[in-house]
């Protein structure tokens, strides 16, 4: 797209021309550089907690034996919220893109993006005040009833405060992301795939299965992925609702923590090698999310390159 | 004749094993009174009864389509239930959310909730009015002006260069490789935890003016972490939706490059890039992890965001709730926390609302 074939004789707004490319072209850079620097920043600051006393780290073990826990807390949390929200989001994204009637499908697509709207700290509140209590009693039961498996082993926590709720109101901030995802993917399956199928005499959720799911699948991974980046940076929800503890596998007793709420939880207070140690912390859960949203990124390119959508 | 026809009408091959539309109704009327009976069995409570009586009716349902109508069919029923399902499953936490805060928020919304702030409120004070019944003392005024200070600066940050990088990417980088780098660490940056902005941007801080450095501005910039990606996405669809021609008709008349982008690209892509902004705008301004750690907590009003702790209206829900201002009747500190979440909900669904119009407002007049 050259734009100076023409030239006016007095060269009026060549500099504005080169000053305005610059600027944008800096503009540019400079995103990159913030990324760079975060990553940067994050190292330089957490840099102390490497190389200090093992035991002067929190735990007294050294910052690996103080980061695995919260680690795996981390995942646990994110694994039960993308549990729940992968089958339901997919689902509630067919409705949206094939099972609703046509004139309300957009209304409820709006709906389900109310629910990403909603700011965290909000389902943080709701999860601590209102789902909480009322998952005690349902806790209590599981306790009872299953409690010789490990992950329902008791003694249920009386206040609902633990890595199952959390990873529940989890899995509601997750919902919109998988839906909105996949949806924009169902409603580019190519029409005349779906038509064949119905045409040959395919019920309705066999058009789903063997024209729409094929041609969705790596949409699908991607956008569960991205969920997944979300579940594991979340931090609000879960720095309300889970009360943190040690780690353990009962998912109904208070314990574990996120990396993410961790931070939350202590950073106000923190100074010297404590606050190292969580913007270590910080890093981990950076590096994390980076090599996850990654992945998620180049399966949407590749899928984009084969499949001929857009 | 007539006995002739209706013998036609039953032999019709067209609706021979289908069930009648009025089976559905039967099995649902079944599953609810089947439902009601085992829900009381375990102990009565309408949440059971709904959830009893609807795993009762999906499988009842698809074991008579299973008899009546086959296999095929009956999978068919069985995933449109679970379609449908999902989606009421899906509604119930954000009905849930809002019914919570607007029952909850409603009441804690007066005069004193929105121009007076939590300086000088002790849990002492609190305590009285819980004892006397009065309304609550207190409020939100300076978490008001904390949020509205701190995601003005996050804005002005965000919004040139977003908007600049947009242009970049669309009119001057096509196919470099700059840009391809560019478009996937944008990508890449959306997925950033807000904790870890909000780490950015303290750990920045605290090299430059040494450590503990908190302020609204340290704030604003961890938000426009989060927000310039979200900008850079809105801005570069729009850009790319201007036609060519409009470009093509400007170059034409000898106008410069600069002068197209400023003049003609960017005018008729303004609505869209407007309610992209506003969208951005409705994504941070209820972010509190990143606030938590850079901007810290007031309690008093703070007009400045380049000098003091300041508070803004999520950390303020946040602090109400795990930390209340006395923590032997915590009710007017919950009652507080709604309030504000109410307000905050307020907020987003407007600018949501705002986007919407705006990309309407000004939507460029195409040519029919």
């Amino acid at each position: 797209m050259s734009s100076n074939l023409l030239k006016t004789p007095k060269d009026r707004g060549r500099a504005g021309d080169k000053i305005f490319s610059g600027v944008s072209l800096g503009a540019g850079i400079l995103i990159l550089v913030i990324l760079f620097s975060v990553a940067m920043f994050l190292v330089v600051q957490a840099s102390p907690v490497f190389t200090a006393d093992p035991e002067t780290v929190t735990g007294g073990e050294g910052f690996a034996a103080y980061i695995f826990p919260i680690v795996v807390g981390t995942v646990i949390a994110a694994a039960i919220a993308l549990l729940i929200a992968t089958p339901v989001g997919i689902l509630v994204a067919l409705f949206i893109s094939h099972y609703a009637p046509r004139r309300l499908a957009r209304i409820f697509g709006y709906v389900v993006d109310l629910l990403a709207a909603i700011p965290s700290v909000i389902y943080g509140a709701w999860g601590y005040l209102v789902l909480a209590p009322q998952m005690s009693t349902i806790f209590t039961w599981l306790a009872e009833n299953l409690g010789w498996i490990p992950i329902f082993a008791g003694p249920a926590s009386q206040t609902g405060k633990t890595i199952l709720t959390a990873g529940i109101v989890l899995a509601v901030m997750v919902i919109p992301i998988i839906t909105s995802l996949s949806r924009e993917i169902f409603l580019q399956t190519p029409n005349l795939h779906e038509e064949a199928a119905l045409a040959m005499g395919a019920t309705r959720w066999e058009m789903v299965r063997m024209a729409v799911l094929p041609f969705a699948r790596p949409g699908i991974v991607s956008a569960t992925m991205l969920g997944l980046g979300r579940a594991l940076g979340e931090t609000m929800a879960v720095a309300l609702v889970l009360s943190p503890g040690l780690l353990s596998a009962s998912l109904i007793s208070s314990g574990n923590q996120t990396i993410a709420a961790e931070i939350a939880l202590n950073f106000p207070e923190a100074f010297g090698l404590r606050l190292s140690e969580l913007i270590a912390a910080g890093l981990v859960l950076f590096v994390i999310t980076l090599i996850v949203n990654m992945i998620a990124r180049l399966i949407i390119s590749r899928s984009k390159e084969f499949s001929g959508a857009n | 004749m007539a006995v002739d026809q209706s013998i036609q009408r039953r032999q019709s091959q067209l609706t021979r094993g289908k069930l009648p539309s009025y089976a559905v109704w039967v099995v649902l009327a079944a599953a609810v009174i089947l439902g009601a009976a085992l829900s009381s069995l375990i102990g009565f409570s309408v949440a059971g009864w709904a959830v009893i009586s609807a795993i009762v009716f999906v499988i009842g349902a698809t074991l008579v389509t299973a008899v009546a109508e086959g296999g095929r069919k009956a999978t068919d029923r069985l995933v449109t239930y679970l379609v449908y399902g999902a989606f009421i499953l899906a509604l119930i936490p954000l009905i849930s959310v809002l019914w919570t805060v607007l029952e909850r928020g409603l009441p804690g919304l007066s005069y004193n909730f929105f121009f007076t702030s939590m300086n000088g409120i002790t849990g002492a004070i609190d305590n009285q009015t819980v004892e006397d019944g009065t309304p609550v003392l207190g409020g939100a005024y300076h978490a008001i002006i904390g949020t509205l200070q701190i995601t003005f600066w996050a804005t002005l940050i965000s919004v040139p260069i977003g908007l600049l990088t947009a242009v970049y990417l669309v009119e001057y980088g096509q196919g470099k490789s700059l840009t391809r780098a560019i478009t996937f660490f944008v990508d890449v940056m959306t997925g950033i935890p807000s904790i870890v902005a909000g780490l950015f941007a303290a750990a920045l801080f605290a090299l430059l003016f040494g450590p503990g450095t908190r302020m609204g501005f340290v704030a604003s910039v961890a938000l426009s972490v989060l927000m310039i990606p979200v900008v850079v996405r809105a801005t570069e669809e729009m850009l790319k939706i201007v036609p060519n021609e409009l470009r093509e008709a400007s170059y034409a008349l000898g106008v410069r490059k600069w002068r197209t982008i400023t003049r003609v690209v960017i005018p008729t892509a303004i609505s869209g890039i407007a309610s992209g902004v506003t969208l951005s705008i409705a994504r941070v301004i209820g972010e509190t992890a990143p606030i938590l750690v850079t901007a810290g907590f007031a309690t008093s009003i703070n007009w400045s965001a380049f000098s003091g702790w300041m508070s803004s209206l999520p950390t303020y829900i946040y602090y109400q709730i795990l930390t209340p201002t006395s923590p032997t009747s915590p009710d007017p500190s919950t009652q507080r926390a709604w309030a504000a979440a109410l307000l905050l909900i307020v907020m987003v669904m407007i600018l949501n609302l705002a986007a919407r119009f705006i990309a309407g407002l000004f939507a460029p007049k195409t040519s029919r």
